[in-house]
């Protein structure tokens, strides 16, 4: 068994096991916590099929941003755990039965034989001079610079969508209010005062 | 030597394991979404591992790409979390039936 070998299946029993712990376990915090185990373990993946820079932005990105906002977002809210794990033993038949089909489907066909070692070979690795960001970066930049501008605006609308909707008006700004202006009435603003009428000198 | 079929596998197994997932926290919508995410990866992991093999990058333009549109997803997901959390007080997705669908 080569170091390759060794590594990958580490690996792949630490991604499976932490993506369990993930489903499984009690507390949320936890739950985060092992999606990030999972996420660095598959990086680690990604490394020995030579993917460097997707490895990495799934560190830097995952892991270093959507989980924290995920952290963020568990340990602000109160959440009643009991309450959300009332039915969890309930439906755990039909879900292992529909995990462990869909497994079995999956695995029959991808252990038919055209993804062997032999029907697909493993490519030499690569010399030392090739960089796999550069040749990213060649792709993206010529071939597939339309659907990176769009990536660019879809990330534009996800910040002003998220904004938006965390968006609480503040208490102190002094805007106007048309809906308020327009229903109001005489006696909210005029008040008739009597008196005496005085004589001028 | 590692093939591909064990990449693969490995692949499935994730994706499994996330669909069980959504079957078994049926009422806790943070980890509704830890789950979408983890299905995602599994598909990464087919993407960049036929990347390899067939000795294209375009599976990896396709990787950077879903790993965009699922970064705005879960940001967007979070949001409408806080926003709900803050109106109904809860996150349990059984007292979710305003719409009385």
């Amino acid at each position: 068994m080569t170091f390759e070998q060794l590594a990958f299946y580490f690996l792949a029993s630490v991604a499976v096991i932490s993506a369990m712990m993930v489903v499984t376990v009690r507390n949320p915090v936890r739950a985060a916590l092992f999606l990030i185990l999972t996420f660095f373990t598959v990086a680690c993946i990604w490394l020995l099929l030579e993917a460097e820079f997707l490895a990495i932005v799934l560190v830097l990105v995952y892991v270093g941003a959507v989980m924290v906002l995920f952290l963020f977002v568990v340990m602000m809210l109160d959440i009643d755990i009991d309450q959300l794990r009332e039915g969890f033993g309930e439906y755990l038949p039909i879900g292992a039965t529909v995990a462990v089909i869909i497994l079995l489907q999956l695995a029959i066909v991808l252990s038919s034989g055209p993804f062997e070692i032999d029907q697909m070979p493993a490519p030499a690795a690569a010399s030392a001079e090739y960089g796999n960001t550069h040749q990213l970066g060649l792709l993206i930049y010529t071939y597939y610079v339309y659907p990176f501008e769009l990536a660019a605006v879809l990330l534009l609308l996800a910040i002003v969508a998220a904004i938006s909707l965390g968006l609480r008006g503040r208490v102190s700004s002094k805007k106007q209010k048309p809906d308020e202006q327009v229903r109001v009435r005489k006696k909210d603003r005029l008040r008739i005062v009597k008196m005496n009428a005085e004589k001028q000198d | 030597m590692i093939a591909l079929s064990d990449y693969l596998i490995l692949g499935a197994i994730l994706f499994g394991i996330s669909v069980a997932g959504i079957f078994l926290n049926r009422k806790n919508v943070i980890i509704l979404l830890m789950s979408i995410e983890l299905m995602l990866l599994a598909v990464n992991i087919n993407f960049i591992a036929f990347s390899h093999y067939l000795n294209d990058l375009a599976g990896q333009v396709f990787v950077f790409f879903i790993l965009t549109v699922a970064a705005a997803e879960s940001a967007i997901g979070l949001a409408i979390i806080i926003v709900l959390f803050r109106r109904r007080n809860t996150i349990n997705i059984q007292d979710l039936d305003s719409l009385k669908g």
